[in-house]
């Protein structure tokens, strides 16, 4: 049923009509979602599809490549300032400034990946943790680019047209999330992708096998950090404004968390990922307007705990389901998805 | 000026270097890296805090008090969060930390807020010691004294006493030491009981001359974890050394060239000492099997 008799049956985007026409329907319901959803949840929405690039980044570098990165707020921050810098203060169109942005992190995830041919496991770790903390605190000491006071941001402008609102900006973010989870999914696809697991699952065989390590190692890091980096752009338009606090080192442990989450090795795990922890940042950082567990919050807050410190229930939540992930279900919510799919097919045996 | 440096830095060096030490007992014990050493010491500091300037417990009860109940908090983080995954990758147990330091953090400032405060220390930071040009902080001196008394401990108890043996042999070979009758699961356990309480006892040093708040532990974690890595991950003296080296270098280069970019200093060194020595200064060698 799932076997594959050729390789073009492994490299085409879609397995069957089904899938096309279940495609054309999600196409379609996130062109029309706006309209519907308005400017909240299409801020929402804006969110979800820039933490979804940053997670399929994150994934082909951590769940295909199998090497481990807690600095990927560095690459997100270097997207975003150098996407900032060049539109506001040089006037660079957003079609020009955005590839900047991503081309210069993709530049420094080549400079980080140098160092991890190297390294493994905790050594790794450390050094792309020190990478994220070294750009942060640059860009904190640094006046020209705002300092730790931040940036402000103008409202985008392409050819001529003005995307103010956060219904407006959803279209450009949503077109080039749909373009890079294809690009991604394409590449896991190809000679390339298949290179990069072949190293996940062990390097010295894939090296026997005749796979140059140090090319594709530093390829994930900087396909990995392009990513990130467009990620970024896209978030300072977002926001609106962009402060060396917004890309600290929790920032980086909770992108890995939406890899994880997610599903590693997976497509749809990371967006799946990235949509279920940013629906809870978001959700979780305002607690005390939630419905029914809102008031219950505050009442407990004032009672035993501090009403000042209630957002960071928040980082409560999103660690228990990082534990239980690893816990329970290791692959994630993809695995978890996949293990009910099989569970109907073959129902009642 | 340089003398001054180099005392300031072996005593915040000392304070990393007991973190360092917690986090290596650990590494060393089940490979687990240890990303909520840093969120654990600070909770039990909060813990100590709250003892002292709210209950209003003499110093010594306060330290003794918080010393439980790290060692409590240490057994119970082994036994909720690692022992259930069953046969967890590297990244899973990393994330398992990472997910801990994340649950701790924003219960500490649930519970306390993200207000500073300052720990009522009995020893006081702006007296000092002349010694010759140089001037020691009181509280600097019995920060080095306390950290080097804690290590003069750990020795005695991993070369002297039965436990100590015994996690030992656990770190060396878990199998051999399962048949030679050490039961490895309480082993780890206690372990993590013990690294809690080091840790502890880093935090409160640390914020016997730092402010207290939710966030005094990152940076102090961050440096114990190079001077860790730098050591070799699996040598205690190494992770002493590696430790002391980032305080001084990073107070050398903060007095001379530029105190803005005094943290970035520590990691730009690291990562050259790693591409030139990948398992760091203190370990040997390894080799890994395919």
């Amino acid at each position: 049923m799932d076997m594959k008799k050729d390789y073009y049956e492994d490299v085409r985007l879609f397995d069957s009509k089904v899938e096309v026409f279940w495609t054309i329907v999600l196409l379609l319901s996130l062109a029309i979602f706006p309209e519907i959803g308005g400017n909240y949840y299409a801020y929402l929405l804006n969110l979800i599809a820039i933490n979804a690039i940053v997670a399929l980044g994150l994934n082909i570098l951590v769940g295909y490549t199998g090497q481990i990165s807690l600095g990927h707020a560095g690459f997100f921050a270097i997207g975003a300032y150098t996407c900032a810098m060049l539109y506001k203060v040089y006037g660079v169109p957003f079609v020009l400034a955005l590839p900047a942005g991503a081309f210069l992190s993709a530049g420094f995830g080549f400079l980080v990946g140098l160092p991890a041919l190297r390294l493994e496991g905790p050594y790794l770790t450390i050094a792309t943790m020190g990478f994220g903390m070294a750009v942060t605190q640059f860009i904190g000491h640094w006046s020209f680019l705002g300092g730790r006071m931040g940036l402000d941001i103008p409202k985008l402008e392409i050819f001529g047209l003005r995307f103010a609102t956060d219904k407006e900006l959803y279209y450009v973010i949503m077109a080039i999330a749909v373009v890079m989870t294809i690009g991604a999914r394409n590449l896991i696809a190809t000679r390339v992708g298949r290179a990069l697991i072949a190293i996940r699952d062990s390097d010295i065989a894939a090296k026997t096998m005749g796979v140059n390590l140090t090319y594709y190692k530093t390829l994930a890091f900087a396909i990995s950090a392009f990513y990130t980096g467009t990620a970024g752009g896209l978030m300072a338009f977002v926001l609106g404004f962009i402060s060396p606090e917004n890309f600290n080192l929790m920032l980086s442990i909770v992108f890995l968390g939406m890899v994880v989450v997610g599903g590693l090795g997976s497509i749809a795990g990371s967006i799946a990922g990235a949509a279920l922890l940013t629906y809870l940042q978001i959700r979780l950082s305002a607690v005390q307007d939630m419905w029914l567990i809102g008031p219950w919050v505050v009442e407990i807050s004032e009672r035993w705990f501090n009403v000042g410190g209630m957002a960071n229930l928040q980082n409560i939540i999103i660690g228990l389901i990082m534990v239980l992930i690893v816990i329970v279900e290791p692959a994630g919510i993809y695995g978890f998805w996949l293990r009910t799919k099989r569970y109907w097919r073959t129902w009642p045996f | 000026m340089l003398p001054q440096l180099i005392v300031g830095g072996l005593a915040i060096g000392a304070c990393y270097a007991l973190i360092a030490l917690a986090m290596v007992i650990i590494y060393k014990t089940s490979e687990v890296l240890n990303f909520a050493q840093g969120e654990m010491a600070m909770l039990s500091t909060f813990v100590a805090f709250t003892l002292l300037s709210e209950r209003g417990v003499p110093f010594p009860w306060a330290i003794a008090l918080t010393l439980a109940f790290s060692l409590v908090l240490g057994l119970m983080a082994d036994f909720l969060f690692l022992r259930p995954a069953k046969n967890p990758t590297v990244l899973g147990l990393i994330v398992i930390t990472l997910g801990l330091e994340m649950i701790l953090y924003g219960f500490a400032g649930w519970k306390w807020g993200p207000d500073q405060r300052s720990l009522p220390f009995p020893i006081s930071n702006v007296e000092v010691y002349q010694v010759g040009a140089v001037a020691i902080s009181k509280v600097s001196v019995w920060i080095f004294l306390t950290a080097l008394g804690i290590m003069g401990l750990l020795f005695i108890f991993f070369t002297y006493t039965k436990l100590g043996v015994a996690m030992k042999a656990t770190q060396q070979n878990p199998i051999a030491a399962r048949i030679m009758g050490i039961p490895t699961k309480k082993i780890l356990s206690l372990t993590w009981a013990l690294s809690s309480m080091i840790g502890t006892v880093a935090g409160i040093l640390i914020a016997s001359t730092y402010p207290l708040d939710v966030n005094m532990m990152m940076d102090p974690m961050m440096k114990a974890f190079a001077g860790a890595v730098m050591g070799g991950m699996t040598s205690l003296p190494g992770a002493v050394l590696g430790s002391e080296l980032v305080g001084v270098i990073e107070n050398i280069f903060g007095g001379y060239v530029s105190l803005e970019f005094k943290s970035v200093v520590a990691f730009a060194i690291i990562v050259l000492v790693l591409c030139v020595r990948p398992s760091g200064l203190l370990a040997r060698h390894y080799v890994k099997k395919v």
